[in-house]
Formats: structure tokens, C-alpha cells, sequence
């Protein structure tokens, strides 16, 4: 087990790359502390399978190294790095039995006989396949396949990480629930690092002790889910992570107010003068229907979701959307929104901009 | 709800049977018939019934040339199929040179089977063919018109040179439908060379590699220019092969009873095997869940 360190890490699929768009990976340093759970969240093709192939070795870096614990393994084999990794579609061996996938990393390593078969036993177990072990993997349904998967990529007990590329895309959702709470718990109880990439919010969220959000082949924030939630590092966050995700509103910010088209937002702090293009951001959680105090919002639409409503409407020409609770009648009262001003986030050419006074 | 019934529906498939009938099944019963009489030309026949057959299942020169039959196809499998298999593993992946091996690779294939035999038998040749004359220059006593073995060996590497890239072609379709995941899957699980052949590469190629076999044994046990134009199935009846031999007996000696005696059996033989191979597919297909 080891901390996992990115120095000026940077990946182009292109031999001579000319310029930053060339990369899928742009420069980046990046510590991953030993025994975390951390989840990389981002959209298709934002660069996480790039840098998880990067940490295993599957794909050696263009620039920049990798380091585990002290040692610097950028030219090193995936084998040598000790790491298992499990992929986005089942990989078995098809002529083997569970059995023997399972056993398969083990005896490569010449791990000894009693040992192998304890150990394989024990994952069975866990995964739940420990009444078909004697079959053929060939044959099994897809998510049956993908437990064998996940089961490879645990029976290693001294692995420095595990790597999880989206590995519950094709397990049923109620299966995906109890194999996630599975793996935390394997976290918990052994305290390997891993790093679980997903697309899906709510599996990064409750996964992970600490969430990378990246975007553009960058990563713009680590932070717990709270963090992400709260005060998102950059406007992708904010849309990405929420459901709906952050309204973002172009604003003027001068001292403790935003001015959007002549209305002024009081803001919960005072802030420095700002360049380049400023936009507030506000969590639809943060706003209220009110019948008269804050800013005009055009109703376009509620969707009831169960538990709550969200109110799809336009303030200043932007789109807003606002979360009314349950019970709350909405009606043609309602024509105001007010921003609870100390939730409100600024941001300067997409990147938050925290306050003069240095308060969050 | 009662059906209709409509015989006259029947009369659609009259042209197909009609066709049918003309390229296949009268054809055949022609066969059939000089199988079982015997004629002097004229139109005449005269009942044997199954004489032709029990001369020809009796014949020493039948067994010999299905000896030598069944010798050359399991020579020609046993090279072809690991040298197709190897040349497949080894070829570029994807790329500029991927379609250069490609492209060489297909080119015996396209050369009709008459001109594949017309240029092994100038290549070997003593006299002037680059092969012969340089061998003989290095000392080897190389003769394929004279020599038993030679004419085997020449033949042999002749359909070695001629079909082996149909295989590792097949092989190579079937290695390029592996998933990448594999791959790094294997690496991971720090699996050997041979693990990755046998656990990954064997079993995603089994299919095409049965399809593979199974061209490549009806093929030789079919052969007939290639070793014809080379050796004429010659010196004396060493490369005589079972098309070869029937060739001879129904137009060199006329013996149009026995030969058609043996057609139908040697039909019957490939129709068997084929058979069997066909069973044994679905069977494995059956097992992938497919």
C-alpha cells in the first residue's frame, strides 16, 4: 500500500502534441493520500480512464511521473506496480471456471496452494458466487461475469490500489447498490486505496471519502461531497454534482452585491474587485418561491419528483431552477425567487472566487 | 380460427425445383446411374447394381491414393493451422503496416489455382527455376519429377505457400475482435505469454479457427490442379490424389462405372466430415450461450 503522487503528470494520445487541446490530460499534480476512497467523477471522455490507465500502466504518461510511495514507477510494468484493476465490461476467462478466475492473479504471483484456496473461498463469498464455483465462466450472464471481475480485482490482499473503471455499468441497479456497499465495507475492513471512476454522481458520492471531479482532460476539484456540494471549485461542479445541478446567473459583483440586469443579489460576503466574465451560482436547494421579495422568475414548468418539486423558470434571462418542498403550494402568487445570500458562490471566468475576507 | 389451405401455393415453388433440379439433381443421378450399370456407349446400359462400388471399395488402388489423401491434408493442417495461428499473433495490430500484411498476405490467395501450380513447377524445376537450379548449386539433390519425396515436398510447401494466409487471416479477424480489456486485464493479473494465448487468444479464436480448419481440410482432401499442373500426380502414382486418380480413371481410361462409383463414395466422404465439423460447431457455439 502507498500514497500515489502525480507530478506534472500530462497524457496526448498524439505523438507531437501541438498545443493544450492536444492533450487529454492536461498537467496536473496530484497526491492520493494511502488507504483513501476516492471516486473520479466526470463526464464521457473528460480523461478519467486516461489517468487510471496511467496510475496502472497500462498507458505510460507523456510527460511527468507517477510515484508510489517513494518510488518512482513511470517505467515500470503494471505487474511490478502491484495494482489490480477492474474494467468497465467483464473481462473472464471463458474457458476457466469461476474457480479458477478467481485463483488466476494468485497463482501467476506462485501465492501457496491452502492459502489460494482460503482466500478464493472468501471472495466467493463475498461476491456471492460461492455455489458456482465449479462452473464454466463462460456462459454466466453479464453482471455474473462482472462479479468475477470485481472478485479478481480483490483477491490480492497486498495490492498497493485497486482501480475501478466504471465497473457497475452493466449490473443491475439493485445489485449495484449491494456491490458498492460491499467494496466500502472491503475498503473499510483492509484499507487499500482505491479509486473508483464513474460518471454517476450519486455513485462517486457514496463511494467516496473524497470525490476528483474532472473536466477537459483537468482535474477541477477534490473535496469531499460536501465540499462539491457547497462550495463547488469550478462551474462544471456546480452543473455536474446536484440534481438539478447549480443555476449559474452572469452577475456584476461589486463589494458585498451582485447586480444582474439591474436587480441587486445581496451576497453572504464582501468581495475584492473581480476580472474577466463573473457569474453567481446558487443551488436550487438555496432558493425560495416568494410573492414578492428578491427577483422576478417566469414559471415555465414543475416537475414533481416525489419527495420534492423542481420549478423550472427564467430570472434575468437565465434558466432557474428551484426546489419547492413537498406540501408547498405553488401558485400564480408566487412570482419572486430570493437567493439565500451566505449559499451564493462567485466565479470568474468559471473558477470560484472566495471572499475578501476570507470566510467561505 | 380455420386455416386455408391452398395446394396451389405449391406451384411458387416450381421454379426453384426446376432449377434445382438441372444444376443439381439431375446432374447427380446421372452419376448415379453410370454407377450402377454398365455401357458401351451407344445409350445402352446394362444393370450391375452395386458391382462398381464393391470393385472400387476392394481396390488397392483406391486405398492408396485415399492413403496418400489423408496423408497429405493431415501434413498440410498440421503446418498450416500453427503457422497461420503464429503469423496472426505477430502481425501489426493496426496501422500503416497492418494493411501492408494484409495485402501480401491475400495475394496467393487471389492467384488462380492453375498459375499457383504453373509457377511452382517452373520454380522447381532443375533447368531454370530459381529454386531447383539453386539448390542443385548448393548440392542438394533436388528432383520433384523424379524423387518420391521431392514431388511430396514440393507440393506440400506449394500448398503451404498457397493457403496458410487464409488461416492466419481468420486468426487474425478473430484476435482483432479481442477486446482491449483483455489485454490489460491479463497484465494486471501479470499472466504469461503463453497464459494469454491459451486463456484469451485460443478460446476468442476458436470459432474462425474451426471455420479454418474445416476450408483447409475439404480443400486439400479436394485438390486437384495444383498438384496436377506440378508433378501430374507423378513420379509414377507417389502424388496421385484422390481427384487426381478419379480424373484419370473417368477420362484418361474411360472407366465411366467405376469412376462414378467412386464419386459418389468420395461425396459422401466429404459430405460425412463436414458434417461432423458442422455439429461440432454449433455444439461449441451452443456451450458460448450464443
Amino acid at each position: 500500500m502507498a500514497q500515489i503522487t502525480l507530478k506534472n503528470l500530462a497524457h496526448s494520445y498524439h505523438a507531437t502534441p501541438r498545443g493544450e487541446q492536444d492533450f487529454a490530460l492536461k498537467q496536473m499534480d496530484h497526491v492520493w493520500q494511502d488507504g483513501g476512497a476516492y471516486a473520479l467523477l466526470g463526464s464521457s471522455g473528460c480523461g478519467k480512464t486516461t489517468l487510471l490507465n496511467i496510475i496502472s500502466g497500462l498507458l505510460r504518461p507523456s510527460q511527468g511521473r507517477v510515484l508510489f510511495g517513494n518510488t518512482d514507477v513511470t517505467d515500470a510494468e503494471t505487474a511490478e506496480r502491484n495494482i489490480a484493476q477492474v474494467f468497465q465490461f467483464p473481462v473472464v476467462y471463458d474457458t476457466m471456471t469461476v474457480r479458477d478466475n478467481l485463483a488466476f492473479p494468485l497463482r501467476n504471483r506462485g501465492m501457496d496452494a491452502a492459502y489460494i484456496k482460503a482466500r478464493v473461498a472468501q471472495i466467493a463469498a463475498m461476491i456471492g458466487m460461492d455455489h458456482i464455483l465449479d462452473r464454466k465462466a463462460r456462459g454466466l450472464t453479464a453482471d455474473a461475469k462482472q462479479k468475477i471481475s470485481l472478485g479478481r480485482g480483490m483477491v490480492r490482499e497486498d495490492v498497493n490500489a485497486i482501480l475501478f473503471d466504471e465497473p457497475l455499468t452493466v449490473i443491475d441497479p439493485h445489485m449495484k447498490w449491494e456491490l458498492r456497499t460491499q467494496l466500502k465495507q472491503l475498503h473499510r475492513e483492509f484499507g487499500h486505496t482505491m479509486i473508483y471512476v464513474t460518471h454517476d454522481q450519486t455513485e462517486a458520492l457514496t463511494f467516496a471519502d473524497k470525490v476528483v471531479v474532472m473536466y477537459d482532460g483537468r482535474v477541477v476539484q477534490m473535496g469531499t461531497p460536501e465540499d462539491l456540494f457547497e462550495t463547488p471549485a469550478h462551474t462544471f461542479v456546480g452543473y455536474f454534482i446536484g440534481s438539478p445541478g447549480m443555476n449559474i446567473l452572469p452577475a456584476e459583483i461589486r463589494g458585498g452585491t451582485a447586480h444582474l440586469q439591474g436587480a441587486a443579489v445581496p451576497l453572504g460576503a464582501a468581495y475584492g474587485p473581480i476580472t474577466g466574465r463573473t457569474q453567481i451560482g446558487i443551488r436550487p436547494e438555496y432558493c425560495v418561491l416568494t410573492e414578492g421579495d428578491g427577483l422576478p422568475i417566469t414559471i415555465r414548468r414543475v416537475e414533481d419528483v416525489g419527495r420534492h418539486r423542481i420549478v423550472r423558470g427564467e430570472v434575468a434571462g437565465s434558466p432557474v431552477n428551484v426546489i419547492a418542498p413537498e406540501g408547498m403550494p405553488v401558485g400564480a402568487a408566487l412570482t419572486h425567487v430570493r437567493f439565500t445570500p451566505d449559499r451564493i458562490n462567485v466565479y470568474a471566468d468559471d473558477w470560484r472566487v472566495a471572499p475578501a475576507g476570507g470566510a467561505a | 380460427m380455420e386455416k386455408t389451405q391452398n395446394n396451389k401455393a405449391w406451384f411458387l415453388v416450381l421454379p426453384v425445383l426446376v432449377i434445382v433440379a438441372f444444376s443439381a439433381v439431375i446432374p447427380l443421378m446421372t452419376v448415379v446411374n453410370y454407377a450402377l450399370n454398365d455401357t458401351f456407349g451407344n445409350n445402352e446400359f446394362f444393370w450391375v447394381g452395386l458391382e462398381w462400388f464393391e470393385e472400387m471399395v476392394t481396390s488397392d488402388r483406391l486405398h492408396e491414393a485415399l492413403g496418400r489423401q489423408i496423408l497429405f491434408s493431415a501434413i498440410i493442417l498440421a503446418i498450416e493451422v500453427p503457422l497461420g495461428i503464429y503469423i496472426a499473433l505477430n502481425m501489426p495490430k493496426k496501422g500503416f503496416w497492418a494493411s501492408v500484411c494484409l495485402v501480401l498476405m491475400a495475394l496467393p490467395l487471389l492467384i488462380p489455382f492453375n498459375v499457383v501450380g504453373t509457377i511452382w513447377q517452373i520454380f522447381g524445376r532443375v533447368d531454370i527455376g530459381l529454386l531447383g537450379h539453386y539448390l542443385a548449386e548448393l548440392g542438394i539433390d533436388y528432383n520433384y519429377t523424379n524423387d518420391p519425396l521431392d514431388a511430396w515436398i514440393t507440393v506440400i510447401v506449394m500448398d503451404v505457400w498457397h493457403w496458410t494466409s487464409l488461416v492466419a487471416l481468420l486468426c487474425y479477424a478473430g484476435l482483432q475482435s479481442i477486446p482491449q480489456a483483455y489485454y490489460q486485464a491479463a497484465r494486471v493479473d501479470q499472466a504469461s505469454r503463453w497464459a494469454v494465448f491459451r486463456y484469451i487468444e485460443l478460446p476468442k479464436m476458436a470459432g474462425v479457427l474451426l471455420i479454418a480448419v474445416l476450408l483447409r481440410f475439404m480443400d486439400s482432401f479436394m485438390i486437384y490442379t495444383e498438384p496436377f499442373v506440378v508433378t501430374g500426380g507423378g513420379p509414377g502414382s507417389s502424388t496421385t490424389f484422390l481427384s487426381i486418380d478419379l480424373v484419370k480413371m473417368a477420362v484418361g481410361q474411360f472407366d465411366l462405372g467405376p469412376a462414378a462409383a467412386f464419386s459418389i463414395m468420395y461425396f459422401l466422404v466429404i459430405l460425412l466430415v463436414s458434417w461432423v465439423f458442422y455439429t461440432v460447431m454449433t455444439n461449441l457455439d451452443k456451450e458460448e450461450g450464443r
